[in-house]
């Protein structure tokens, strides 16, 4: 790995009901600028993810310096994220948008660890943009898609990072199975096929 | 510039590695032949560069050009400076940047396609789209990985009459635009011959400072969620995907002093939309010839099975 040229990290595909869950975080390499993965339930690591999502409020949360936070729904869950003076587009796009609105969000996952001791997951954005439903909803379809994905081979000896999940998360999968029915059955072309089959 | 100062310089370019002969001695010699011996330039050019090849102990393969160059397909071009001859239909006439080119564009061959470039100075014939020709004597060139074919004026054209066959290279990715990286949007390119260079800061990595040429481009990161591929729109594509035009991104760039407006202005038009691109792979990036914005999904219920079934 370390001879690697750097490349640039996937963004994962994940839900907000599964992305809460984690809070574990790891490298790979003892290099100080080696990338910080998060370690999804279902079995992967995540360095950047890409959600489509409402954004339903934001504040601006700072101090001294403007610090926004804002709350981002899927069918399944909240994302938070939070943009301050080091993300400077992101953090203009908070400032700008009115919710509710559709937006698109590329970013890093970022824990900390709350006065009670338990580690919250958000989420530090490289770009927010406002889209339309048919983009949120392609977003569904593939999240679910790589979601799918990652249950068929939870089970697969070889795969590292899954077994790595189960040691450091004591959580049905099956839980994810069900996030990823759940959103699906929330999109409106699958409800109006539904309603075609009733009529 | 006279034709016979043309096949003199090529042919002192063709012995520029063996022999110190000057344009000027070979145009003395050549002038001769045609002036005072009235001999079709064709026949005092062989004439003169047999005498040089002798001159020099040569054979004619030995020298670049004149004919003795290995034919390749556009696909096996893989070095820059080599002397080759390729036979290929010209598929894609592209708007020449500067003047001093006089026809830029795409070759095609059933190995692919590869960019060529004319230069306003060879007074080489006119190329047509579609027509399919044998070109001898042309150079290739690299430039950032990516490979090219310089026609220059010993090249020789000969139009065939059978089409050749162009084989698709392009490939298609598809995904969310992730990201817009550093030296997109409203560019400034290096205006000297053959450069086009982007320019940082008004200069040239190769050429200092220089009055450069506003382009537009978007280098950008398509990521399905699998893997990532860095794409780059040229002009007319970055046009396509942001719906905003060279003039009017000049205009928006003057009115706010600032040329990063331009760039702000297409991420927040295009970042996390998804498109499927196609086009040339050139070394790390695709080149997006064909962009399609991608809409809602195309068949959910497809999913929700496959979700049910696990």
């Amino acid at each position: 790995m370390s001879n690697a040229a750097p490349t640039r990290e996937v963004a994962q595909r994940v839900f907000a009901r599964e992305f809460n869950d984690a809070s574990y975080t790891f490298k790979e390499s003892d290099d100080e600028r080696a990338p910080l993965y998060l370690l999804l339930p279902t079995g992967a690591r995540a360095n950047r993810v890409f959600f489509v999502g409402t954004l339903t409020e934001k504040n601006d949360v700072g101090e001294d310096n403007e610090y926004w936070q804002g709350r981002i729904v899927d069918p399944t869950g909240t994302f938070f994220v939070y943009a301050g003076q080091y993300q400077p587009e992101a953090a203009t796009a908070l400032r700008e948008i009115e919710p509710p609105a559709y937006v698109a969000v590329a970013g890093k996952p970022r824990t900390y660890e709350t006065d009670d001791g338990s580690i919250n997951v958000s989420i530090r954005p490289e770009s927010i943009t406002e889209v339309d439903v048919g983009i949120r909803d392609r977003w569904v379809v593939e999240t679910a898609e790589r979601t799918i994905d990652r249950l068929k081979t939870f089970d697969d000896e070889a795969n590292e990072y899954a077994s790595m999940a189960r040691e450091h998360y004591d959580l049905p999968v099956e839980n994810y199975r069900q996030a990823v029915a759940t959103a699906l059955e929330s999109l409106d072309e699958i409800e109006a096929e539904d309603d075609g089959i009733e009529a | 510039m006279s034709d016979l100062r043309n096949h003199a310089e090529a042919i002192a370019e063709q012995f520029s590695e063996h022999l110190g002969v000057s344009a000027e001695e070979v145009e003395d010699r050549l002038a001769t032949l045609v002036e005072e011996y009235k001999i079709p330039a064709d026949e005092a050019r062989r004439s003169v560069t047999n005498h040089y090849l002798d001159q020099a102990g040569l054979e004619r393969e030995d020298i670049s050009g004149g004919g003795g160059n290995r034919q390749v397909q556009l696909a096996e071009v893989d070095a820059a400076d080599e002397w080759v001859d390729v036979e290929a239909k010209l598929v894609d006439l592209w708007e020449p940047r500067s003047d001093s080119i006089d026809q830029v564009g795409l070759l095609g061959d059933p190995s692919g396609t590869l960019k060529f470039t004319k230069w306003a100075t060879s007074d080489l014939p006119t190329l047509s789209e579609g027509v399919s020709y044998r070109f001898e004597n042309v150079v290739t060139d690299e430039y950032e990985g990516r490979y090219s074919v310089k026609l220059n004026r010993t090249t020789g054209i000969t139009e065939l009459d059978e089409e050749i066959e162009v084989g698709d290279d392009a490939i298609e990715v598809d995904g969310a635009l992730v990201d817009i990286q550093r030296g997109s949007g409203l560019i400034k390119r290096c205006p000297e011959e053959g450069c086009t260079r982007v320019l940082q800061n008004g200069r040239c990595a190769e050429h200092g400072e220089v009055d450069g040429e506003f382009d537009l481009r978007i280098k950008g990161v398509l990521d399905d969620g699998l893997v990532v591929q860095e794409v780059i729109f040229d002009k007319e594509s970055t046009e396509e995907l942001t719906g905003i035009e060279l003039e009017e991104a000049k205009q928006m760039a003057m009115d706010a002093l600032d040329t990063t407006v331009v760039a702000d202005e297409m991420r927040t038009e295009t970042l996390g939309r998804y498109y499927r691109v196609s086009g040339p792979k050139y070394g790390r990036y695709v080149l997006a010839d064909e962009v399609e914005e991608l809409g809602g999904p195309t068949d959910p219920e497809a999913t929700l099975i496959r979700a049910r079934s696990i």
